[in-house]
């Protein structure tokens, strides 16, 4: 999957223009329905429509960015600026008239006509800008019901200072690896929520909700197998389980045994297990502080 | 169980039974044994088999009867616990049932629901009344089958498919009630649970897993709106005691997932226990386990109904070790709280307990655009696989993980819809396979997997077996001491919970994994 940067440009304009139209606007007045939404959203609105989303959801680019602050300025007064209503109107990103819309066909003639007995006036629109805001109110819901495409908020938060001094102090991190060895030119590689993820479990799999693919095993677990005979045999762990030990010794030759209870001795080395041993150690500002430390080491 | 309810039970089966049916209503009320008629293999959930003929000293000798496979192409992957009744497994993946004799492993019949675009993530099996079997579509309908020929009976809409539900759940059949819940988070859905007419598919009752107006519980929302789209599905099939007609089922999370900014307070009834009447869909009472859940811990987890002493008594109770890390214990006449134990030591989320027993959130746990760490993970200390009780040790044994994850807020609007947040796995500290002691929540004995391990799907009998999986492996343990006694590998991971019964006097253990079916009997030496 596409990876999302955090610094959205169509997301940031269009929270500039959401702060026009909001800014003098009167304090909503009791809808009809009492069961419509209790305040008025939208005021620390945030755009959720990333590329995957408009890509995902089969919308013209051009199109979403031409039709979201026609949408703000046409509509957002009484629906919010990002279409998740108000007590004027009803939210739009999860109505059945758009999750059932397809290409505007039942969207398109309640903007067109508007909806009179319910008090939504006809608005004066083009058909191509009635066909653009259909399009981007599309990817609002497209993009609030599919959390693959969702954009990570700012992860650089800490304090680099403190992070450095944890990094050398308190979380041991330097006991393995070196701000102008291993890690030098970390910050530029990544931004700061993967490389929170990647430093936090360097194995990770593609896991969780966000998981967005593994990176590759940093370095391989070792073992040391222990026969009953007495000779012992050393390489890259291959596999193990409760019935099986198998490795790859130095010469490259594969070895492979049955397990059964302490026989034979095996003994695994993870050089990463001091990551896990962290993970009870650490705080959440610790976190952030080695983060913004790392993402210092250009 | 008293007369009065078997023939309450009896009576309301009798219209629609005519002789010659494959399932004979009162199997559902025995232990099974030439049969597997539901999704825990009886109401109890204990999914355990008072089967002895395979059995600590010989399960050595267990060996394959037979090994096939279903269905073409890629992606098939039988997360159903198969039915038995009468000689014939049924079984399902998603779109699609099968029926096979369960001496051969032969196909007898294979339906095929039409192509749509509904979520593939699962199916949980089927629930048989009499000849007819029931199952969910991804696209949000109950479909009735002729168990005889897999010929389609019935279809109706139990949810709006336009509103991404996701329909997993096993149907499970309580009189003449066919009760099933719904999953799906992905859009703020209301959630529920349903009962429906075994010979028409039409609604008998309908009860909404979040408060609506006027109705107790909804004072824990901030208004009718945010329960109103609270979600809290029930996507795993719950217990039942016919004793006291009360059917259990565990809710699934609130929405937004992962943020709660407009969902301030308990958010009940999302991520509880509650019990129901299966005849009018009236709660009795609930008890949740997580209130206000920002981390995806659904308790939609399985649910053991335990007969035993506690503090000195006999007492009806109910167990469940939940998505959250905690081991509940509640007495299931009352929902009175009685135990709540972590089962894994790596917990963070808790400041303490409340005096009912619950978890008390901690704020600075709730997911943050920058991220928290928080153990467990989403997927959870346990998740739905099978969990079993077994009575002869007093030991619940579940699958656990000492995971964590970064949860991050991604939506910090006032009104964030959907999941509103992601999670990151960090790492985890191990998986073990636990046996609780049902009356304190410790555990007796673990075994740690050397590697990989979680959740898996457990199955015990009073052959003093207990039998799971850890990755390709599958493993009898010794239920009292974890010991190993057997094990064989196989083409994948175990994807759903094991059974087992006997067919003319020989007891079989079946298994799927992926798109295969597995069965083992005691091969005895030719004479």
């Amino acid at each position: 999957m596409e990876r999302i940067s955090c610094h959205y440009p169509v997301a940031a304009a269009l929270l500039l223009a959401v702060g026009a139209p909001l800014a003098g606007q009167l304090p909503p007045k009791p809808g009809p329905d009492a069961t419509s939404l209790p305040s008025t959203p939208g005021t620390k609105a945030t755009i959720t429509g990333s590329p995957a989303a408009i890509a995902a959801s089969k919308q013209d680019p051009a199109a979403v960015a031409r039709g979201g602050p026609l949408f703000v300025a046409k509509c957002g007064g009484c629906h919010g600026a990002t279409a998740k209503g108000t007590n004027r109107a009803p939210d739009l990103v999860r109505s059945l008239l758009m999750l059932n819309d397809e290409k505007g066909l039942l969207v398109g003639p309640v903007i067109r006509n508007g909806r009179p007995d319910k008090g939504m006036p006809k608005v004066d629109l083009t058909e191509d800008q009635i066909s653009d805001i259909v399009a981007w109110l599309h990817v609002q819901t497209y993009a609030a019901d599919h959390r693959g495409t969702y954009l990570f908020l700012d992860a650089l938060t800490g304090d680099a200072k403190k992070g450095e001094s944890y990094f050398n102090g308190a979380g041991g991190c330097n006991k393995c690896h070196s701000a102008t060895g291993d890690l030098k030119g970390i910050g530029a590689k990544y931004d700061a929520h993967d490389l929170q993820g990647r430093w936090l479990q360097p194995r990770r799999a593609a896991g969780g909700r966000g998981g967005r693919g593994a990176a590759p095993a940093a370095s391989a677990s070792t073992v040391t197998v222990t026969l009953k005979s007495g000779q012992v045999l050393t390489g890259s762990l291959e596999r193990l389980d409760d019935f099986n030990v198998a490795l790859r010794d130095a010469a490259g030759d594969y070895h492979s045994f049955e397990r059964n209870g302490d026989s034979p001795k095996v003994e695994v080395k993870d050089p990463l297990r001091a990551h896990v041993e962290l993970l009870r150690k650490l705080t959440d500002t610790d976190i952030h502080n080695v983060t913004a430390y790392l993402e210092t080491l250009k | 169980m008293n007369r009065h309810s078997i023939i309450a039970i009896t009576l309301t089966l009798l219209p629609g039974m005519l002789a010659g049916q494959l399932l004979d209503p009162k199997k559902l009320l025995e232990k099974p044994t030439d049969t597997w008629p539901t999704y825990n293999g009886d109401y109890s959930g204990r999914r355990h088999s008072s089967l002895t003929q395979i059995n600590a000293s010989n399960v050595h000798a267990l060996s394959t009867a037979w090994v096939n496979r279903y269905g073409s192409g890629p992606g098939i992957s039988i997360k159903s616990t198969p039915l038995m009744v009468n000689g014939v497994l049924y079984f399902t993946a998603p779109n699609h049932v099968w029926a096979a004799d369960a001496h051969t492993g032969r196909e007898l019949w294979h339906y095929q629901y039409p192509a749509n675009t509904g979520s593939t993530i699962g199916n949980r099996g089927v629930g048989i009344y009499g000849n007819w079997l029931f199952f969910e579509s991804p696209d949000s309908h109950l479909v009735s089958l002729d168990a005889r020929t897999g010929k389609e009976r019935w279809k109706v809409e139990i949810a709006d498919p336009k509103l991404d539900y996701t329909s997993t759940v096993a149907p499970m059949i309580i009189g003449n009630h066919v009760v099933l819940g719904i999953g799906g988070d992905h859009i703020d859905n209301p959630g529920f649970v349903q009962s429906r007419d075994p010979e028409t598919g039409a609604l008998q009752w309908k009860w909404y897993t979040t408060p609506r107006k006027g109705e107790p519980g909804i004072e824990t929302w901030p208004d009718e709106y945010a329960s109103a789209h609270g979600t809290g599905q029930a996507w795993i099939p719950g217990s039942y005691d016919p004793e006291l007609n009360l059917y259990y089922v565990g809710t699934g999370n609130p929405n937004p997932v992962m943020a709660d900014q407009s969902r301030k307070g308990d958010n009940l009834y999302t991520c509880s226990i509650v019990a129901l009447n299966p005849d009018t869909g009236k709660m009795v009472w609930y008890y949740q386990v997580s209130p206000h859940d920002t981390h995806d811990w659904d308790a939609s987890v399985p649910l053991i109904l335990i007969d035993g002493e506690y503090n000195g008594k006999p007492r009806k109770m109910i167990a469940q070790a939940s998505r959250n890390g905690y081991y509940f214990l509640l007495d299931r006449a009352t929902g009175e709280h009685l135990v709540t134990e972590p089962y894994i030591d790596t917990l963070n989320w808790a400041k303490n307990l409340n005096a009912k027993g619950q978890p008390v959130y901690d704020p600075a746990k709730t997911p943050k655009p920058d991220g928290v760490l928080v153990s467990p993970a989403s997927n959870g200390a346990t998740n739905w696989p099978a969990q079993t009780f077994d009575p002869a040790t007093g030991l619940l044994f579940v699958g656990t993980n000492r995971s964590y994850s970064m949860y991050y807020l991604t939506d910090s609007d006032d009104h964030p819809e959907g999941w509103a947040g992601l999670d990151t796995q960090a790492g985890s500290d191990g998986a073990a396979l636990l046996a609780l002691n049902y009356k304190t929540g410790k555990p007796v004995w673990k075994h740690e997997w050397p590697n990989g391990g979680g959740p898996s799907h457990m199955l015990s009998t009073d052959g003093r077996l207990l039998f799971t999986s850890n990755g390709t492996n599958f493993i009898a343990f010794a239920p009292a001491t974890g010991k190993i006694l057997w094990h064989t590998g196989l083409t994948g991971p175990v994807t759903a919970g094991p059974i087992t019964y006997t067919l003319e006097g020989k007891q079989y253990l079946v298994l799927a994994s992926a798109d295969t079916l597995y069965s083992f009997t005691i091969n005895e030496p030719v004479k």
